[in-house]
């Protein structure tokens, strides 16, 4: 527990350091939402129809910048190898940098959605589920991410491979968070909204156990 | 780790090959030739002789790789890394055809080419995250980063497999559900059966010819670097020279 909290520690203070970074894939993420609306149009109600869907792709896209730039600085003069000379477990430093990972887009999601209500007029009154959906779906981008990015910040051509791996593991956590949010922002009668999140749960729970066993050995040397 | 030199030659895998052609040749025959048409979907269902092998064979290879996957990680061994590696490839050539020959199904009978059912949509996930797989360990050069990476990858796309296999019972899918020699008529099972022999064969010799180039391109990396050529005399520089 000291050692995650340790690492957690590590990471706040890295992410307090590069906070510019944060505030420049936020605007790539709203950039990218404004872009969205090009391929419907100016349909407002159709805009409304997909907002939940570019919301999310807007989210994915950020979320493959800030993945990828979460191991940069332990790449840089082999500080990774230092850190894992450290008597802390290969589990702490996961999940460490995971929940870091999973702060961060839990922010951009958040930082997104006043973007999307004002670029798609689609306001929702129940704010706590659509923090809870965010919250979610973070976790679902953050913990495979956070493992495929440790693997690819060392191999070749990594801005391509991290999407290629990334993005057909976390179709799943897509469906299910853009339907949610959608029978938030357009309406529940029958409150189908839970089961959606139920898929969350599951897919979370699979992922970061899954992903947290096998980190030690994707960094052994 | 010990070294993957391929312990046999090619003959067995070959034959493999031969036999799998043969049976495929033979249950295509009957399939196309002999074999009544289906009630309501008539010659169009004749696809199903190859279709539902690819399927079965596609899962077939990427379980294979899975558990090569979880040997590779828990006991070790270039060999596990090499049948990965084929067992992936070969898996996604499988699934390619198996969504090209659904969709040539699918549009004389649904009338368009794809549908995004579930089945159709959890296969075509499972094609693009064994590609990914495929991508990695062609932009990773340390030989053994390559083979742990790819099956910790291996082992996370595999979630998707069973999900495939079932997605046509936990949703209304458009698909229809899983065929048994029950649901089927017994005229059309022994085209089937002689068909899911060949792919099967099939594969298991393109997974053991591949597995063996692997091993050999591996057995090349691994080797010790060969010495620097000595550089003729004139050619050295020298303190005074420079």
């Amino acid at each position: 527990m000291r050692e995650l909290a340790a690492a957690l520690h590590k990471e706040a203070l890295l992410q307090w350091r590069t906070r510019v970074q944060l505030a420049a894939i936020f605007v790539f993420g709203a950039s990218a939402l404004l872009l969205f609306s090009f391929a419907i149009g100016p349909n407002s109600a159709a805009l409304r129809l997909h907002a939940a869907g570019f919301l999310w792709l807007a989210l994915l896209l950020s979320s493959t910048l800030s993945l990828a730039e979460s191991f940069q600085s332990e790449m840089e003069q082999r500080a990774f190898e230092g850190l894992l000379l450290l008597p802390a477990s290969p589990l702490a430093l996961f999940y460490g940098k995971a929940l870091s990972n999973w702060l961060q887009l839990v922010l951009l999601g958040v930082g997104l959605v006043p973007v999307m209500v004002v670029l798609y007029d689609a306001g929702t009154l129940r704010l706590p589920g659509l923090l809870g959906v965010i919250v979610l779906g973070a976790a679902g981008l953050a913990a495979p991410g956070t493992l495929y990015a440790a693997m690819t910040a060392q191999a070749r051509a990594k801005q391509t491979l991290l999407p290629l791996l990334l993005f057909p593991l976390v179709v799943p956590v897509l469906l299910a968070a853009v339907k949610a949010t959608s029978l938030l922002i357009l309406g529940d009668p029958m409150e189908q909204a839970r089961s959606w999140a139920l898929l969350l749960v599951a897919f979370d729970a699979i992922h970061w156990s899954l992903c947290g066993l096998l980190f030690g050995r994707v960094v052994e040397d | 780790m010990a070294e993957p030199l391929p312990r046999r030659g090619p003959g067995p895998a070959l034959a493999f090959v031969v036999l799998g052609t043969l049976l495929l040749l033979a249950g295509s025959i009957l399939g196309l030739a002999v074999a009544p048409p289906e009630n309501f979907m008539g010659d169009v269902q004749r696809i199903m002789y190859v279709h539902v092998p690819t399927a079965w064979n596609a899962m077939l290879a990427f379980t294979f790789a899975f558990g090569c996957a979880l040997l590779f990680l828990f006991q070790g061994g270039w060999k596990w890394d090499c049948r990965l590696e084929a067992a992936v490839e070969v898996g996604v050539f499988l699934a390619v055809l198996l969504c090209a020959q659904g969709a040539i199904w699918a549009k004389p009978t649904w009338g368009v080419w794809w549908d995004w059912d579930p089945r159709l949509t959890t296969t075509a996930v499972m094609v693009f995250l064994f590609t990914g797989i495929l991508a990695l360990r062609h932009f990773v050069d340390d030989p053994l980063k390559r083979a742990t990476w790819s099956a910790v990858a291996t082992i996370i796309a595999f979630v998707d497999v069973p999900i495939v296999y079932f997605s046509v019972r936990w949703w209304n899918s458009l698909h229809q559900l899983q065929s048994s020699p029950s649901t089927v008529s017994s005229v059309f099972h022994l085209p089937l059966r002689l068909n899911a022999f060949g792919v099967l064969f099939l594969m298991i010799g393109f997974i053991t010819l591949r597995t063996r180039t692997a091993g050999l391109r591996l057995q090349g990396e691994l080797a010790p670097p060969l010495p620097e050529p000595a550089a003729a005399p004139g050619l050295v520089p020298t303190r005074a020279g420079a």
